[in-house]
């Protein structure tokens, strides 16, 4: 399957897929954040917990975790490495001085390498922010996510870089749903047309939920954290200065 | 009708090409491309200067032999073939400018003609369809639904032209591999061969260089036989079949320890 192009190309959809179902349980999770500070333990904070004691004591702490991790990790390195071969491939079909008029190829379609490139510097900026806890130009402490959040989505910047990486992830989306199910053929002319819809819609709801938190973070509508995890993170920021 | 034609003139598959500025006057709005092309070509005769080479046989749209990119469009901007686009779609005085495909699967022999034996070569690797030989079979031995011999047939009005290939920003011939597949696979006659033909097509399609598919969707597009998109999808579907038939078909002997 490797060595053909319908081949790799199948292998782009099945883990394009993976990464799609991720992003969707990504989503669902991060809307916990919507329950508000829940007078002392946020909802998040308990889900975050919730996700890390999984399964014990059959599993490990931390177990599925790191399982996800390992998967989501296998999936985007292949994800790429077969995309960049591909690419490699079309571009020695072609001579690349005398580029025919393009007709109706879709915006999101021609974008496909400069989303995906963006999404990958995203997600390792968002990992470095908010798993490893790197980046803290606002405050962050392991495990007060409600808190770390709210902080963070304080600052214009952080919520324009997400609200920006949004958009990337939604036009990336917008062209892959479709695709991937006409490269795994799925697709005909009798379904084509809820496929779309159903990609766009796919689409719009991802991009819609991821964009919920930090928008209702910045508007106010999701308050000030419980103040034990204010203090923490202050004392934190203090401690660290 | 005048135009001001800039053509796309190479000596030989390994020479440098340029284009060149020529001026045709008095065209009859009616004329083809091609007459069009072919009046250039008498006075360029008369004033004993090489003529502009061009591939062309039918004339009547279905032999696919005309391939001119004609204003960055394979086949010319009416989604129909070269012969069969006519000057009268065009604005009076126009510049336009005239190319060969540009592929490097399908390279230049000589002006505006192409080699497109790569083309061949994918169908040769399909192979042939079993049939038994004798007397003539009864017309009615063999039934099949209208809905698939509508498919079949809508695939098979490919005419093997390759402005699929030309259109596609990746130099990609699935909307091509994929109308063969589709008209065989389809019908009865195709089915001993079905899973080797998809397999050993594709693998010489990608052994030709030929990019791969990007569901841009531009063959389609670009096809004058108008070829769906879900040809594609199912030389995908076939492929795979085709490849995971590969495996040994005889289940393997279990000896005791």
């Amino acid at each position: 399957m490797w060595r053909s192009t319908i081949g790799k190309k199948t292998i782009v959809a099945v883990t394009g897929t993976i990464l799609i179902a991720y992003l969707v349980l990504h989503m669902v999770g991060n809307l916990n954040s919507l329950f508000g500070p829940g007078g002392g333990e946020p909802r998040i904070d308990w889900y975050a917990e919730w996700l890390r004691t999984f399964g014990e004591p059959l599993i490990p702490y931390a177990g599925v975790v790191w399982a996800v991790r390992a998967i989501l990790l296998g999936a985007i390195v292949v994800h790429i490495v077969a995309v960049v071969q591909l690419r490699t491939r079309n571009r020695a079909a072609r001579p690349a001085e005398f580029p025919a008029r393009r007709i109706g190829r879709s915006w999101e379609a021609r974008l496909m390498m400069v989303s995906g490139v963006l999404l990958v510097a995203f997600i390792v900026f968002h990992l470095l922010q908010f798993t490893t806890l790197t980046i803290d130009v606002t405050p962050l402490e392991a495990g007060a996510l409600y808190a770390n959040l709210y902080n963070a989505f304080q600052e214009w910047y952080l919520v324009a870089i997400y609200l920006a990486a949004l958009v990337f992830l939604g036009s990336h989306l917008r062209h892959a749903v479709w695709s991937l199910c006409q490269t795994l053929g799925l697709d005909s002319p009798e379904r084509n047309a809820g496929i779309r819809m159903g990609a766009n819609v796919l689409t719009l709801v991802i991009v819609l939920g991821f964009a919920l938190v930090p928008i209702l973070f910045f508007t106010g509508a999701l308050g000030e954290p419980p103040a034990d995890e204010l203090s923490a993170s202050l004392t934190t920021l203090g401690g660290g200065s | 009708m005048n135009f001001k034609l800039v053509i796309w003139r190479q000596h030989g598959p390994d020479e440098e090409g340029s284009f060149e500025t020529h001026e045709v006057a008095g065209i009859d709005p009616d004329a083809s491309f091609l007459e069009m092309l072919d009046q250039l070509n008498a006075r360029l005769g008369r004033e004993k200067r090489p003529s502009i080479a061009f591939d062309s046989d039918c004339r009547e749209g279905i032999c696919g032999a005309c391939s001119l990119v004609i204003d960055g469009t394979p086949h010319g901007p009416q989604q129909v073939t070269s012969c069969q686009t006519y000057m009268r779609d065009f604005v009076d005085g126009a510049t336009i400018k005239v190319e060969p495909y540009r592929s490097n699967v399908l390279p230049v022999i000589r002006d505006l003609v192409v080699d497109r034996s790569a083309l061949d070569r994918v169908i040769e690797a399909g192979g042939f369809i079993s049939t038994t030989t004798g007397p003539q079979p009864n017309p009615n031995a063999m039934p099949i639904a209208p809905k698939v011999q509508e498919q079949a047939m809508d695939a098979a009005v490919c005419i093997g032209c390759g402005a699929c290939v030309a259109a596609c920003p990746n130099g990609s011939a699935v909307l091509f591999t994929g109308a063969k597949v589709t008209h065989l696979n389809l019908l009865p006659q195709g089915q001993p061969e079905r899973e080797d033909r998809a397999f050993n097509m594709v693998n010489q399609m990608d052994e030709e260089g030929f990019g791969g598919c990007t569901n841009f969707g531009e063959c389609s597009r670009a096809c004058p036989q108008e070829i769906s998109l879900d040809v594609i999808g199912m030389l995908n579907r076939e492929y795979r079949k085709g490849a995971a038939a590969q495996r040994p078909k005889h289940r393997s002997e279990m000896i005791a320890q």
